[in-house]
């Protein structure tokens, strides 16, 4: 082992380029600056052509692009030695959160820490809920078989309550989802998938008539019939599909959205960002920004296959469809075919925390391709 | 260790398998976010781009300037002066109970603007119309609210033009005034025409001209966002103004006129028997109609409305009184029409008249009676009512009432005023009716005083008396002359009044002088002060029945059910250009009290007259201010 490591090094610094040496996949970056310069362009619109918005934006990448770097030089060794003491201390954090923590609109989220500053654990979970099943998958005999689906379960089950106690119903469903897809990437049995698809069907019926908060179930009704609350939570859906649609082809031109520079829109440098574009810049912008996501995800799923081991693999594999889940769940629900849920746009919605956490799970995968057995 | 059993190759491949599914349910993913886009963009395009048209362009009403109106000389009685108002939208407020406690402490609120706001809350709205809170901001209170409109949503500092009546009372009753829409004014007018007009004529000229001092509404594309502020007017059409009212009154007739009543509660209304204008037409006592204009306190409204000398009552158009000797002009002709008499023919008048079969004493006012030889010229100048129930027993009520009927007695004459009430000119028919009685002798002898159940209006005492003095040529009453310049023409009018003998016309005049000439005559007193010809008759009117041995003692009654005073006239005789008709309740003696205001309504206009800058036709009314 130690003389197949030595000699990798050996190899790679005959051919070794400067980007092999910082850890940062060239093609990668280009496409999330790509994606970073989209943001700003369509953030000056969508704020009503607020600069200092745009500044901080600038700010919150540069700190996303800090970030990723230095995740990048950890070898992934070091994810696998601390996943089950990261998935803990947030657990503990996520604990605290619902006995100590503060909040806003009813929803407890944030630890404040020594009144200096507050954070969300449930973002941090988003990054350590893969690394935890992949550290725990890894060293099982793969595809796994039922008693470690089971204990993989348990696993995701226990944050994804608490962060469904908050409540915040839309992060927790993510955080299940990050843990799910490892299982996925680690050859989970299609008997199982179908039936817990099926199960699926039998649960949310039970789950209408038993668990769910009127307000929940408010906010179905309000997805299948906007047009029943116009003024309250339909209105945003019908604003913004109506900002969607009248962009046509070629949208309304830069600056020229009707729909969001006149305040229809809602949310719309946040969570209806992609309104904003898709009324602006119209179809032919929209297929173009979905291609650079698709090429995102390709080029991260192509990544995360060539990691040095199976906890690379599902680590970053999980990650990089987790923010395509990200991506499909927003857009869906900006477009009005799933309902409404507080997630943002990766990377072009305006956000500090969700910019840091997506560019940490960025670097993750750079650090899985960089540092893998050549 | 399980380490040891696990196959990287296998492992890998697994996940190479699974990233490859993966990599194809991501691109089937984005193909439904595709499709999702096609459907909206491409083939629901038209559908999202008008509701996008729709939200971001509204029609806005724009409200059409009212109209003014003027007094026969150019004088504004009605304008519209700039006003800031500090209006509330209540689905826009977050918390209103802060904010009208915010705007409190910022510009203070009275009492009455709180009152007036809780009212118009509760009434019917258009869905984000703006009521107005405040009226007439000051500099300084536009400016701290302007500072403050962060904390303030939904309520906002409006610029309007608010109408204002600058003769204040004088001009009440006959102009009327505008007032908030309500609810039933909604359902009464154009609702097209009417979308952003806040207030309405309510009563008055400014009732019955309201289509003429409307105008049109404009409309205006505006750009607005989802909070409804307007950010770009896209285009225009702008409002028609109403259109400008000259009246025929003359603002100097009608303060002398109001002011000659010195407090007294009565009426006068004065016309040009040439044309029908009328010259001045006043109810007192009056009231200011500015207060309207923004909403009256309860406080004023019931003040004004317990009064127990009615201010809000016009007198002049709805008030109805008996008519009294007034009538005994009209009456005589009538006589002379019929047959029954001459001018020649006297009768004894002992102070008392009796029926065959009626056990009644018709007196007359005079107990002692006006002597052996009384004739017509006699009665009219002494107001002689014996001699009245002999010829009105003669004529009977069906000669008697179409007569009068033709001076438009008991009928609406008026060309434009609003809710003019027709009194009563009593028939045969309206007592079997009304009163499920026949028709008596007496009831003929009772109408021959202008009394029993007999009623007129000022307007309709003046219309008559107007006709008479054009002899029975009629122009029905008009209180304006003119819209946007143009003339009101005569339409349809009642047949003229023509008797057998036109003579009878001055001969009747002359016996009128004598109320004032002669040494008998009921209003001699005033003779001294006359420098033109009065053709005129005094009366009076009892308002409370007095029992037929009962002394009448004026002293005993209260004031207020003392006889009413009347006097008719028109001068000068020989070419009458002012008929007045007045009365002045509980006034008592008409020449004491009644004739003095007429006469000095009838020098201001004869004899000041030529001294103001003479007018009509030459004010530029379509010019505005």
């Amino acid at each position: 082992m130690a003389g197949d490591f030595t000699r990798t090094l050996d190899m790679g610094a005959q051919k070794r380029s400067i980007w092999q040496s910082l850890h940062i996949d060239l093609p990668l970056l280009v496409l999330l600056l790509m994606l970073m310069s989209t943001s700003l362009f369509v953030l000056y619109s969508a704020s009503g052509e607020n600069l200092s918005m745009v500044y901080r934006q600038m700010v919150y990448f540069g700190l996303g692009l800090f970030i990723m770097f230095v995740v990048a030089q950890f070898h992934p060794l070091w994810f696998q030695m601390f996943a089950p003491w990261a998935f803990t201390a947030v657990v503990i954090a996520l604990l605290l959160v619902l006995l100590v923590g503060v909040g806003a609109k009813g929803a407890q989220r944030w630890l404040s820490v020594f009144g200096l500053f507050r954070f969300q654990p449930s973002e941090l979970m988003k990054l350590v809920m893969p690394m935890m099943v992949a550290w725990y998958l890894a060293s099982k005999l793969l595809p796994p078989s039922f008693k470690h689906i089971v204990v993989t379960l348990l696993i995701v089950f226990i944050p994804t309550f608490l962060v469904m106690r908050q409540p915040d119903l839309g992060t927790s469903l993510l955080i299940a989802a990050a843990g799910l897809l490892v299982l996925l990437f680690a050859g989970l049995s299609w008997r199982y998938i179908l039936g817990a698809a099926g199960a699926a069907l039998v649960i949310f019926p039970m789950m209408w008539l038993f668990v769910m908060h009127d307000y929940q179930k408010q906010r179905v009704l309000t997805f299948l019939d906007p047009e029943s609350d116009p003024l309250g939570a339909g209105w945003n859906i019908i604003q913004s599909k109506t900002a969607i649609g009248s962009g046509g082809i070629e949208g309304k031109g830069y600056l020229e959205g009707t729909q969001s520079q006149l305040e229809f829109l809602p949310e719309r440098h946040t969570d209806f960002i992609i309104a904003v574009f898709a009324e602006e810049q119209g179809l032919i912008g929209v297929v173009l920004l979905l291609l650079l996501y698709g090429a995102i995800v390709m080029r991260g799923l192509y990544m995360a296959s060539r990691g040095r081991d199976t906890f690379d693999r599902l680590f970053a594999g999980a990650l990089i469809v987790t923010f395509f889940i990200y991506v499909f769940v927003n857009i869906g629900m900006v477009s009005g075919i799933l309902p409404v849920v507080g997630v943002p746009l990766p990377l072009i919605s305006y956000g500090g925390t969700s910019i840091v956490t997506l560019m940490a799970a960025f670097g993750v995968i750079m650090s899985v391709y960089m540092h893998r057995r050549v | 260790m399980s380490f040891s059993l696990k196959d990287a190759n296998i492992e890998k491949e697994i996940f190479v398998k699974r990233a490859a599914l993966v990599s194809f349910f991501v691109f089937v993913m984005l193909l439904v976010l595709a499709g999702r886009m096609l459907f909206l963009q491409v083939s629901e395009y038209e559908l999202y781009a008008g509701k996008s048209e729709k939200n971001r362009v509204q029609i806005e009403p724009v409200p059409p300037i009212r109209g003014l109106i003027f007094d026969r000389n150019g004088v504004l009685l009605a304008e519209n002066l700039p006003s800031h108002s500090l209006t509330v939208v209540p689905e826009r407020v977050e918390n209103l109970d802060y904010s009208l406690k915010l705007v409190d402490q910022l510009v203070g609120l009275s009492e009455r603007e709180l009152e007036n706001f809780e009212k118009r809350i509760d009434q019917w709205r258009r869905p984000y119309e703006a009521i107005t809170l405040k009226h007439q901001l000051s500099e300084e209170e536009i400016a701290r609210l302007m500072v403050n409109s962060n904390f303030l949503p939904g309520i906002q500092v409006e610029a309007e033009l608010v109408r204002h009546y600058p003769q204040g009372k004088y001009f009440a009753h006959v102009l009327g005034y505008v007032g908030h829409m309500n609810e039933r004014d909604k359902q009464r007018l154009d609702s097209a025409q009417y979308k952003a007009t806040k207030r309405v004529g309510k009563i008055g000229i400014e009732r019955y001209y309201e289509d003429q001092l409307h105008g049109q509404v404009g409309l205006q594309k505006v750009e607005t966002n989802a909070q409804g502020r307007i950010l770009n007017v896209l285009e225009r059409e702008d409002p028609v103004p109403g259109k400008n009212l000259i009246l025929n009154l003359d603002v100097n007739l009608q303060k002398v006129a109001m002011d000659a009543f010195e407090g007294r509660r009565g009426s006068l209304v004065a016309m040009d028997p040439k044309t029908g204008g009328v010259l001045a037409m006043v109810s007192t006592p009056s009231f200011d109609p500015n207060l309207f204009v923004n909403g009256i306190s309860y406080k004023k409204y019931n003040a004004l409305r317990d009064d127990l000398d009615t201010p809000l009552f016009d007198r002049a158009t709805r008030g109805q009184y008996p008519p009294g000797s007034t009538m005994k002009p009209f009456l005589g002709l009538a006589f002379l029409e019929a047959g029954v008499t001459d001018w020649q023919e006297t009768i004894a008048d002992p102070g008392w008249y009796m029926l065959e079969n009626d056990p009644r004493v018709y007196r007359d006012w005079k107990r002692s009676g006006h002597g052996e030889a009384i004739d017509l010229r006699d009665a009219i100048i002494q107001s002689c009512d014996t001699y009245y129930y002999e010829m009105a027993f003669r004529t009977g009520i069906d000669r008697l009432q179409p007569f009068l009927e033709k001076f438009g007695f008991g009928q609406r004459t008026s060309v434009d005023v609003q809710n003019e009430l027709s009194a009563l000119l009593p028939t045969r028919d309206w007592k079997r009716h009304h009163r499920g009685r026949s028709w008596y002798a007496g009831d003929t002898l009772n109408l021959a005083l202008g009394q029993g159940f007999m009623l007129t209006t000022p307007l309709q005492l003046a219309q008559a008396t107007s006709v008479y003095a054009a002899k029975g040529k009629w122009h029905r009453s008009k209180l304006v002359y003119s819209v946007d310049g143009n003339v009101l023409e005569e339409t349809e009018k009642p047949e003229d009044v023509i008797i057998t003998d036109p003579a009878n016309w001055d001969r009747m005049n002359r016996a009128m002088e004598g109320v004032i000439t002669h040494y008998l005559g009921t209003a001699r007193n005033l003779e001294s002060r006359l420098s033109y010809r009065v053709a005129s008759k005094t009366g009076t009117a009892q308002v409370v029945g007095i029992d037929q041995d009962a002394e009448y003692d004026s002293e005993a009654l209260e004031e207020r059910q003392r006889d009413h005073a009347l006097y008719m006239a028109f001068a000068p005789v020989e070419d009458p250009k002012i008929a007045v008709a007045v009365i002045v309740e509980n006034g008592e003696s008409a020449g004491r009290t009644a004739a003095p205001i007429a006469i000095k309504v009838m020098d201001e206009y004869l004899l000041n007259q030529p001294k103001r800058p003479e007018s009509l036709g030459i004010v530029g009314a379509s010019d505005g201010r």
